[in-house]
C-alpha cells in the first residue's frame, strides 16, 4: 500500500509543473491546458484522501470540479476563439488593453 | 514492495514526464496529446484509489470531451505563430515553482497524515455510493452545477459568436 504522503508530493509537483506553464508559456491554449493540470493535481490530492480517511466527500468534491473545470474550458476557449478573431494572435503579452 | 508500490512508482514517473512536456513543448498540438496521456493516468491513479467511478468519469470528460474541444479549437485557429524565447522569465518561473514544489512537499509530508488508511469496504468507491452521496447531502451543490453548466453553454454560444 502506497502511503498517502508519496499521492500527495505527487500532487504538488503536478501543481508546480502547471504553475510554470501558466508563468512562463505565451500560448493561451497552451496556459488553459496548464490550469487543467494544476485542476487535476488537486483532484488527486482530494481522492487520495478520500482514499486514507475512508470518506466519500472527496470524491464528490471531486465531481464538482470537474463541472466547474469544463465550464471554465468551455468560456476561456470561446475568448480566446473571441480575442483571437479581433487580434490575430494568442500571446498574451498581446493583450494589454486593460494594462494601466 | 507489492505490485500495486511498483505501479504507483511507474506511472508516477510517466505523469510527471508526461506533465513536463505538456509544459516545454513547442507544438500546442504535441501538448494537448501530452496533457491526454497525463489525464489518462491520473484517471489510471483514481481507480487504484477505489475512486472506479470517478476515474471512468475522468476518461470520459476530461480525456475524452474537454481534450476534444482543445484540439478542435487548435486546429480551428491553426495558430502559427511560434513563440519568441525568453529565458530570463523561464528560469524565473522555473525557480518560483521549484520553491511552491519544495514547500507544499514540506508542508505535506510532515508526518501528520494517517499512516494506515481506513479499510475500505465493498461498496466504496461505487456508483452506487457516489449517487446516494449526490442526492442527500450535496443536492444543492449539484443542481447549482447544472445551472452553471448551463450558463457556461449560453456563454460560450454568446461569445463566440460571429458579430453580425
Amino acid at each position: 500500500m502506497v502511503p498517502l504522503d508519496h499521492y500527495l508530493i505527487l500532487a504538488a509537483v503536478i501543481f508546480a509543473i502547471g504553475v510554470i506553464g501558466v508563468l512562463v508559456r505565451r500560448n493561451l491554449i497552451v496556459v488553459l491546458m496548464s490550469i487543467e493540470l494544476m485542476l487535476n493535481a488537486v483532484n488527486l490530492t482530494f481522492i487520495a484522501f478520500s482514499r486514507h480517511l475512508g470518506s466519500m466527500q472527496g470524491q464528490v468534491i471531486v465531481f464538482f470540479v470537474m463541472a466547474v473545470a469544463a465550464a471554465e474550458a468551455v468560456i476561456g476557449l470561446a475568448i480566446v476563439i473571441s480575442v483571437f478573431r479581433h487580434r490575430q494572435t494568442l500571446d498574451p503579452q498581446e493583450m494589454q488593453l486593460l494594462k494601466w | 514492495m507489492d505490485t500495486s508500490a511498483v505501479l504507483f512508482y511507474v506511472i508516477s514517473v510517466f505523469l510527471v514526464l508526461s506533465s513536463l512536456m505538456v509544459v516545454f513543448l513547442r507544438n500546442v498540438v504535441h501538448c494537448a496529446l501530452a496533457l491526454v496521456v497525463a489525464l489518462f493516468l491520473i484517471a489510471v491513479l483514481f481507480v487504484m484509489l477505489h475512486a472506479p467511478m470517478v476515474g471512468v468519469l475522468q476518461v470520459l470528460v476530461y480525456a475524452g470531451a474537454i481534450m476534444v474541444l482543445f484540439l478542435f479549437v487548435i486546429m480551428f485557429l491553426n495558430p502559427t505563430a511560434s513563440e519568441p524565447r525568453r529565458k530570463l522569465w523561464w528560469i524565473f518561473g522555473s525557480v518560483a515553482a521549484l520553491l511552491l514544489a519544495g514547500g507544499l512537499a514540506a508542508l505535506l509530508s510532515n508526518g501528520e497524515a494517517p499512516a494506515n488508511p481506513v479499510a475500505a469496504t465493498e461498496m466504496f468507491g461505487s456508483p452506487e455510493m457516489l449517487g446516494k452521496s449526490l442526492f442527500t447531502d450535496f443536492v444543492l451543490p449539484f443542481e447549482i452545477a447544472s445551472v452553471l453548466l448551463l450558463v457556461a453553454i449560453i456563454g460560450a454560444v454568446v461569445l463566440a459568436r460571429r458579430e453580425p
